[in-house]
């Protein structure tokens, strides 16, 4: 039965193409008036025209929105699929339909319909299949025939040059999430009869949520066919079906799996405004003290081998500078020697705001390891201090105008029962000799900054073995120097 | 009470007080913690988050969802940046809103994956084709890259048009103490997006104006805009301008390097100051030109990590004087003494 009212669905005269129009832009015998007429009429069996949302492409059909008197938004060439998720996310009641051509769908869009297909998003995909790029004169298409003469294969299609003929829906089948996967013709009468039912299903698929149908129907393009509307139909059956199987490849009727589990979800939405503040605020919450002014800027190097906590130490540090009110910034080398490599962390921390937060001249070197001190030694203010693990650094300090304290922090970690914890070993022990910051603070710290709490004991425990060190080691004024006025 | 974070994490909680319900992500050196920290929080607070397979596909969600009426954004480096040019270009053209990120790292190409900011001019300047322009702030704390992507949703609906947060790596992966603010934002109807009901079926999101006078007016339309955003959004910060007869001009992360060297030439007793812009687009250009004029300016030393990019914004606005372009390249960050020994090779005196 065809109908011959315009659909509701469609603008009584279209308007956006010109007043009081009442054709489309279409040539004569072209594929898309026939294929829009159908989402028409689905739409308005469905009753669904104020929820739809029709995607254009770009593609002779970028005009679709001259006819669909519905929501409509026209995508950059191949991204519909991509928009319609976009759109997806935010209405949920939407019917929200991606229509498009085979140069947008499987050609420059190829990506965003295959992750659009695959996420099984709830919407409908109409993919007009006429073998050409249309809109822009007619030059090849992915879809394109063997031997077919176009403005870009003047001597016919190669495999050789072009490759073959893509199947899209043979590709949609090969995913498990699309629930409806057709092939249709507008060949003649018949075939437009059954293309009519596949687009209703497709539609009707999505919105009774079942999941992502895709439609493909092969059209005709008799402009660019270089055919009559008649001889073009013809060369539709005889060429374009053959080398495109007109049949169904998948059809579940009941949700997918990803609807399924997207039903499952909790669809309460945002939190209220009071409870997100308080989830955002929340992440740490330690008392502060106000502590004695008259703290020197502290410009702190930590460094080490990557895995050795050189960071985390780094982060502590100013994580205690914040307990005490203090400004503080953390500047982690970062990137490919994470993993494995040299690592340091720069730390500054002052009673005023702070400009650059790199430290190029350290008051206080934290190393680690034997290269960390190599590296930084001769960086650090006269005046200034090094705090160095002898356990894996087994060379005298070569500068006579810092202080330094030598200190076995991980045979002492280890000894405790932690080795890992040498970086806390060291942290504390710049505490201790600077006075900054508090052991107080550093010990009310360490809870919250440690992921695993089972080791917070352990974690104090290096602290008053690193203070008790440092009481039975004091550190000598530098030989040569001064202390700095800073 | 604040709390230690990066950057990148400081964005997401600004976002969500910034009242965005819609991430859309893709992976990339020195942005992803943004990603991961969205892909946390997002979901937790009943909004969405969802990696998109590229980040054209994810440009396009935005321009499916921001046309859907959500506050939404996504963020990423330069690559991922120049991928996301067309969608931009449509997101404008379209008018709609959404806020981007972008933690700037070396190019061109792969480059590397430490400071530069070297995307000055593909964002400030539009990025993709056509005559249109974006937003674009330039955090320089930890603290404002959670202030100014909470604010950007809000400037992406006043005027309806992208909103960058353009920063670098540094900036991103720095860790500063950061005060989360306590009143959430909200976006105000939108009568003109795709809302899927009787009310909006009547509505268009589309950038194309086929006669050339339709698009004349559009683009002439969008033109008055962006004037009208110099006039209202332009923000800077000035420290010691008002007596300096040199004058610092940078953003981000070498901003900060300035205001350290800035300090030090005034303990040496050089009038120095610092003007820092908040956005470079629009940029504080007739501000700039005032203080040259009207003030005792003599050079500027624009420092930045490109190859002058925002000193042509700055000669422009002020063509009487001469400006130095104090430039780093390839991911080297200068410390506060270079930028101070090369501003004196480059001023031939002191
Ligand atoms: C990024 C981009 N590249 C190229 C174009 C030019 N272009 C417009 S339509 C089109 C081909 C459309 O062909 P198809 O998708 O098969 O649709 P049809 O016109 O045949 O319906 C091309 C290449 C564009 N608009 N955007
Ligand atoms: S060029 Fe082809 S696809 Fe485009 S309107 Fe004409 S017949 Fe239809």
């Amino acid at each position: 039965m065809i109908k011959h009212k315009k659909p509701d669905a469609f603008y009584d005269t279209f308007e956006r193409k010109g007043a009081g129009q009442q054709t489309t832009h279409y040539c004569p015998g072209c594929g898309h008036g026939t294929v829009h007429k159908m989402i028409a009429e689905a739409i308005d069996e469905f009753g669904v025209r104020d929820r739809t949302i029709f995607c254009s492409p770009v593609g002779c059909s970028v005009f679709a929105y001259y006819y669909f008197d519905t929501g409509n938004i026209q995508c950059a060439h191949g991204r519909a699929p991509a928009v319609a998720t976009g759109m997806r996310r935010v209405h949920d009641d939407a019917v929200i339909i991606s229509y498009q051509g085979d140069g947008d769908l499987a050609g420059i869009g190829t990506a965003e319909i295959i992750h659009a297909a695959n996420r099984g998003e709830n919407i409908t995909v109409f993919f007009v299949n006429n073998a050409i790029y249309g809109m822009t004169g007619g030059q090849m298409a992915p879809t394109t025939l063997i031997g077919q003469q176009t403005l870009t294969t003047p001597t016919g299609r190669s495999a050789a040059t072009d490759g073959n003929p893509i199947g899209m829906c043979e590709l949609m089948s090969a995913l498990s999430a699309p629930v409806y996967v057709e092939r249709v013709s507008l060949g003649d009468g018949n075939r437009v009869l059954k293309a009519r039912r596949a687009v209703r299903k497709a539609l009707k698929n999505q919105i009774d949520g079942v999941g992502f149908s895709f439609v493909e129907i092969l059209s005709p393009c008799p402009i660019n066919w270089k055919l009559t509307p008649m001889d073009a139909r013809k060369w539709l059956i005889e060429n374009l079906e053959p080398a495109f199987p007109v049949k169904s490849f998948r059809d579940t009727g009941t949700p997918g799996a990803v609807a399924t589990a997207r039903a499952a979800r909790d669809p309460s939405g945002p939190i209220p405004d009071d409870e997100m503040v308080r989830l955002l605020g929340s992440q740490s919450e330690i008392e502060t003290i106000d502590r004695v002014t008259g703290l020197p800027e502290q410009r702190v190097k930590v460094a080490g081998f990557g895995g050795q906590g050189v960071l985390s130490a780094g982060i502590l540090l100013a994580n205690c500078a914040i307990s005490e009110g203090l400004h503080a910034t953390w500047l982690p080398s970062y990137g490919p020697e994470m993993r494995g490599g040299t690592a340091n962390a720069s730390v500054i921390v002052s009673e005023e705001s702070i400009g650059s937060p790199l430290v190029d001249e350290p008051t206080t070197l934290i190393a680690l390891n034997g290269p960390s001190i190599d590296a930084f030694e001769g960086s650090v203010v006269p005046g200034g201090l090094i705090v160095a693990n002898s356990s894996l650094i087994d060379r005298e300090p070569a500068r006579s105008d810092v202080r330094y304290c030598m200190i076995p922090a991980s045979k002492i970690a280890q000894d405790i029962g932690f080795q890992g914890a040498a970086n806390v070993v060291l942290l504390a022990a710049y505490a201790a000799i600077e006075g900054f910051p508090a052991i107080d603070i550093l010990r009310r710290v360490i809870p919250h900054a440690l992921k695993k709490k089972n080791l917070v004991d352990l974690n104090l425990q290096m602290v008053d073995a690193a203070v008790e060190f440092v009481a039975e080691h004091p550190v000598a004024a530098p030989s040569a120097a001064p202390l700095p006025v800073r | 009470m604040k709390q230690l974070m990066k950057g990148n994490e400081a964005v997401v909680h600004g976002a969500l007080v910034g009242g965005a319900t819609h991430f859309f992500g893709y992976p990339i050196t020195p942005a992803s913690e943004i990603a991961h920290a969205a892909a946390d929080f997002f979901p937790r607070t009943g909004r969405h988050f969802l990696q998109a397979e590229s980040e054209v596909a994810a440009i396009n969600m935005i321009y499916g969802a921001a046309g859907a009426g959500a506050r939404t954004m996504t963020a990423s480096s330069g690559p991922g940046v120049s991928l996301m040019a067309e969608g931009l270009s449509y997101i404008a053209g379209a008018e709609l809103p959404c806020v981007i990120v972008d933690v700037q790292r070396a190019g061109p190409g792969l480059g590397n994956i430490w400071p530069e900011q070297s995307d000055y001019n593909m964002v400030v300047k539009g990025g993709g084709h056509g005559n249109y322009h974006n937003a674009v702030y330039v955090p320089n704390s930890a603290q404002e890259m959670c202030d100014m992507t909470a604010h950007a949703f809000d400037i992406a609906d006043r005027y309806r048009v992208t909103v960058f947060i353009l920063s670098d790596a540094y900036i991103g992966q720095m860790m500063e103490p950061v005060e989360i603010p306590d009143s959430v934002h909200h976006a105000p109807a939108k009568p003109w997006a795709l809302g899927a009901t009787s009310e909006t079926r009547d509505n268009l999101i589309t950038s194309i104006h086929m006669s050339t006078a339709d698009q004349a007016a559009h683009n002439w339309k969008l033109k008055a805009k962006y004037d009208q955003m110099e006039a209202e959004i332009t923000d800077w910060e000035e420290v010691f301008t008002d007596d300096a007869d040199t004058l610092f001009v940078a953003f981000g992360i070498t901003a900060r390097i300035c205001l350290t060297a800035v300090q030090r030439l005034r303990a040496r007793g050089v009038r120095a100051g610092l003007l820092r812009p908040k956005t470079v687009f629009p940029f504080p250009r007739t501000r700039i030109a005032e203080l040259v004029d009207q003030g005792p300016v003599r050079e500027i030393a624009v420092v930045e990590l490109n190859d002058g990019m925002m000193a042509d914004d700055v000669q422009l606005a002020a063509p009487s004087v001469r400006v130095h372009r104090l430039n780093w390249l390839g991911g080297q960050v200068p410390t506060a003494e270079q930028v101070l020994e090369m501003a004196a090779q480059k001023a031939g005196q002191r």
